[in-house]
């Protein structure tokens, strides 16, 4: 074979392996970029402050921060790292979640009890829905039919239909309701309760809890098994919940609602992110301020990679 | 009843009664903190709001009804005024000796009671009456907590200094248990019951006061802060404060922010203008219990409310870190004790390596087995 092709051939495949993580840091005000195949810090960037959830819009151009103690979303150009614009979040933004059509931006605001509807190319509220007390986690059904937001202490999902933006049901779940994800059949939905120590499975067509799993892991106690993050693996058939002051991944399998395996990861593991090749999972540990990176198909902890304090939120760019 | 979306077909109201009975005016060490007026009750709107933000998605509308007896007068009138007018849960702020008789007009009425700021554990153990449920921690509770944490600290020996009005005496006691149960040693004990010198001052008179063997820690009951502020760089030895001054354990602090209390304190800062005490975050602790049964137990009737809070179905989330839920032999609710000075949060009690066979919560206050309470 040419030399050179089989150079060539190598930067190929390398280059579509690669992939940046972006990973907010809550307490330094900063973003860190981490290349996500060798587990190396490439660098660090400021940016707003008490920066929290992330994520990427679909051309994989533009980064959207919340900087909750700035009390706006910052829009920062994923390749020069420069913050472009902001979004009128409403007061104290936590998390949040694209529609589909990479139009529509919903945030929780915490101290107001709303969710906060952003057009992303007018940059303006839409809408403003009262849901209820803290509201939490936010995610988007990969059809674009249904919208949920979590309610900390109402203990409620929250439906939102985005054809009106208005709340068309609500679920009662355990309590302190963290993360939501829908299944990518948009099938299912499946609910972290921080407080309850449980995963809640609802039948996005019922709007009933069908399912739901209480964590239990030997040695520890139980009111350290705090679950948090909550990430389906496109395959649908398992997912992955971090258990906060748990220090623990859980692999659940989804159509028996068991527990596979937990995964030892850093302390108080927060959110979580697939590389775009599904091969590793990336968690970020708040105490340990480190992120742990896992072999997906081994099940196996691989590295863990300090990064800065507090590490919060992850997207992951190909 | 059935809610479609944000609108429910038919509301049930839920009536709630907060009473109180005026304090004699008590007399104050200096104006330095203002007096609060409205202390239980900003919490007890806060959680009412709470509750009915939950009750618009399933058709419970919360009305809180807020009564002040006079400070003479005799609170049975005004509570039996709130049964007449159909009221059935009622948060109590009264002193114990005051509150042990309304508890058992509750029993006849079937009403249910909240005490939001007795912490003595006779009205826990002794009267056994499941009309009360105490969302304020008990006086042993925060000791056992003052307790685990000296023990961590080999702070061992305790110089104990009492007031002398009841509810001193309550903490006294229950100090004393505390050590008895985790291995300190109270070297002194004495009484404060300003006999001294009006003419000598504090500084003149603690140290003297103090002198005695050899002590890690001055440990005080003074509940009201007639004497306990003057100890601090006072005392013969230079040792720290604990109990009712210096570090004190309690229920809630303005600067407690770990596990989303942030939000908590924010809120309710909005709402009252001013921060959130100890009687305030129970008055709340009480409506939200009430909120927790009343959505999962689908019922408002007294009978079942009741048994839902006492269940291990019951699991209500207050901003510790770890669920709370009620004792079913005192009905005393379990919650982490903040350790704090003035101006930071010391530790969280209980600590985790105390252990207990069932929860780590239990390991501070009476547990099962100490209680006379069996059922």
């Amino acid at each position: 074979m040419n030399k050179y092709l089989l150079i060539a051939l190598i930067i190929l495949s390398a280059s579509s392996l690669a992939d940046t993580l972006f990973i907010t840091l809550e307490k330094d005000n900063a973003l860190a970029v981490v290349n996500g195949e060798t587990g190396t810090l490439l660098k660090t960037v400021t940016i707003g402050q008490r920066p929290r959830g992330i994520a990427l819009n679909k051309q994989q151009t533009l980064l959207y921060v919340a900087s909750s103690d700035d009390d706006t979303i910052q829009i920062i150009d994923a390749s020069t790292l420069e913050v472009v614009g902001e979004l009128p979040s409403g007061e104290d933004p936590e998390t949040f979640a694209i529609h589909p059509n990479d139009q529509w931006l919903y945030v929780s605001n915490e101290d107001d009890n709303l969710v906060t509807v952003i057009d992303l190319n007018k940059k303006s509220v839409i809408q403003q829905i009262p849901v209820g007390v803290e509201p939490e986690g936010v995610a988007v059904s990969a059809d674009g039919q249904w919208v949920v937001n979590t309610s900390e202490t109402t203990n409620m999902v929250h439906w939102i239909d985005p054809l009106d933006q208005t709340i068309k049901a609500n679920t009662l779940v355990d309590p302190r309701p963290r993360a939501a994800a829908f299944s990518n059949d948009s099938q299912r939905l499946f609910v972290s309760s921080e407080i309850g120590g449980s995963l809640s499975h609802i039948n996005v067509s019922s709007k009933q809890v069908e399912a739901k799993l209480h964590f239990s892991i030997p040695g520890v106690d139980k009111s350290l098994v705090q679950p948090v993050g909550v990430l389906v693996h496109p395959n649908d058939k398992v997912l992955f919940v971090a258990l906060g002051p748990a220090n623990r991944v859980a692999v659940v399998d989804i159509q028996t609602m068991t527990v596979k395996k937990y995964l030892l990861v850093g302390q108080r593991v927060w959110n979580l992110a697939f590389s775009p090749d599904l091969k590793r999972l990336y968690t970020t540990n708040g105490v340990s301020n480190d992120i742990s990176i896992i072999d997906v198909e081994n099940l196996k902890v691989t590295k863990s990679l300090r990064v800065g304090r507090y590490p919060w939120g992850i997207a992951v760019k190909q | 009843m059935v809610c479609s979306g944000a609108v429910c077909a038919q509301t049930i109201d839920i009536k709630l009664a907060f009473l109180s009975q005026a304090k004699e005016k008590q007399p104050a060490l200096s104006n330095l903190d203002a007096v609060l007026t409205d202390e239980g009750i900003q919490g007890a709107r806060l959680g009412v709001k709470d509750n009915n933000a939950t009750g618009q998605f399933t058709g419970h509308r919360y009305a809180l009804r807020y009564i002040e007896a006079p400070a003479t007068a005799d609170v049975a009138v005004a509570f039996k005024q709130l049964v007449d007018e159909g009221y059935r849960y009622v948060l109590t702020d009264l002193r114990a000796a005051t509150l042990s008789p309304i508890a058992q007009l509750a029993i006849e009425h079937k009403v249910l009671l909240f005490n939001v700021s007795a912490s003595d554990d006779a009205l826990r153990f002794a009267s056994c009456n499941d009309s009360v449920f105490h969302t304020i921690p008990s006086y042993a509770m925060r000791a056992d907590a003052l307790a685990q944490f000296m023990l961590k600290k080999r702070w061992t020996k305790w110089f104990l200094i009492n007031g002398s009005d009841h509810e001193d005496l309550a903490f006294s006691k229950a100090l004393k248990r505390s050590a008895k149960r985790f291995g300190m040693s109270l070297v002194a004990e004495k009484t404060w019951a300003f006999q001294h010198d009006a003419r000598r001052t504090a500084q003149a008179e603690i140290p003297v006061f103090t002198q005695g063997p050899e002590y890690d820690v001055v440990v005080v009951a003074d509940i009201k802060g007639l004497f306990g502020e003057y100890l601090s760089m006072n005392s013969w030895l230079p040792r720290p404060i604990v109990g009712s001054q210096g570090a004190v354990p309690r229920a809630w602090h303005r600067t407690h922010e770990r596990w989303g209390a942030a939000q908590m304190q924010n809120r309710f800062y909005k709402q009252a203008g001013r921060w959130m005490t100890d009687v305030d975050y129970a008055a709340w602790l009480a409506v939200r219990s009430l909120g927790e049964a009343v959505t999962r137990g689908q019922s408002i009737k007294t009978d079942d409310v009741r048994s839902f809070m006492r269940s291990d179905q019951f699991s209500l989330a207050g901003f510790k870190g770890t669920k709370l839920s009620f004792r079913p032999w005192s009905q005393q609710l379990r919650q982490p004790i903040l350790l704090a000075t003035d101006r930071s949060i010391v530790s969280v009690l209980p600590h985790k390596e105390f252990l207990h066979p069932h929860t780590y919560l239990d390991t501070v206050g009476y547990d099962r087995p100490e209680s006379q309470c069996q059922k």
